[in-house]
């Protein structure tokens, strides 16, 4: 996806986990997948960069669709569909 | 010529149902699990053991830690006391940390220092602290196995470890068993 469609998503939730570091931000990104349903979209704020590698391999495995990374001043929004 | 049919037919039924147990018991090998033996009583190997853990549970890993020697140390809780121990496990007792607060590095510990500063780093970028690495690890149910022999020998009682959800206690025929149905294994 191109930035200017990510910027246009209206994410389901959003996970805010920009006061911890790995694994802090995918801790909170696991907990929070079980609110939304199959289809949904779910953003994840995260200032580690880490996070930006291990949420795709994460998705790649349970099958969930990574639609792609906006960087923004000192943090990252990740955007998924469950 | 009936005859050779029917044998040849018997023939692979058995070859089927060898196979037929063969793969079942394959399956039931190499699960997506992560065993660690934790070993090291230091901080940072505590702390590497507790992160890379808790990323695996996050990737929907089961995982089980087998806390053996040193890093027995890091289960003890500071609150509790315990009566009845001989000298020599009173002497251990002594010397070991009391808990996971109190554990050294094994680099650059500096008579205390390196742990409070890597500590003060870790809060400022908001690395989780090993209390609440704990704490998350019971909430994904990481299982947490003592090593008994360990205990004995460390003169540790079962009285004075941290209140842990997934707690047990067994030998090494345990993790031998839990690390070959995983699919990683670890020594820290």
């Amino acid at each position: 996806m191109t930035q200017e469609e990510l910027l246009a998503i209206k994410a389901d939730t959003s996970v805010d986990a920009r006061g911890t570091s790995c694994p802090g931000p995918l801790l909170a990104a696991k907990k929070a997948i079980g609110t939304i349903d199959k289809g949904q979209i779910m953003e994840v704020l995260s200032a580690d960069e880490g996070t930006r590698n291990d949420i795709p391999k994460w998705c790649n495995k349970k099958g969930f669709e990574c639609l792609g990374t906006v960087e923004e001043a000192g943090f990252y929004k990740i955007y998924l569909k469950k | 010529m009936q005859q050779v049919t029917e044998v040849q037919a018997n023939d692979f039924q058995k070859q089927i149902d060898a196979l037929t147990a063969k793969v079942s018991m394959l399956e039931s090998m190499n699960q997506d699990q992560l065993s660690i033996a934790v070993v090291s009583g230091d901080f940072d190997k505590i702390l590497a053991a507790m992160v890379i853990s808790l990323g695996a549970a996050a990737m929907d890993m089961e995982v089980k830690l087998f806390f053996s020697f040193w890093s027995l140390a890091a289960l003890r809780d500071p609150k509790k006391r315990v009566h009845g121990k001989n000298f020599i496990s009173k002497m251990f007792g002594i010397m070991l940390p009391k808990g996971k607060e109190k554990l050294k590095m094994s680099n650059m510990n500096m008579g205390g220092m390196g742990p409070r500063m890597i500590k003060s780093i870790m809060k400022k970028h908001g690395v989780l602290s090993l209390e609440e690495m704990f704490k998350q690890a019971g909430e994904f149910g990481i299982e947490i196995t003592i090593c008994e022999m360990s205990m004995d020998l460390m003169g540790i009682k079962k009285e004075e470890l941290i209140d842990y959800p997934n707690l047990r206690f067994a030998g090494a025929v345990t993790f031998a068993g839990d690390a070959g149905e995983s699919s990683a294994q670890l020594f820290i």
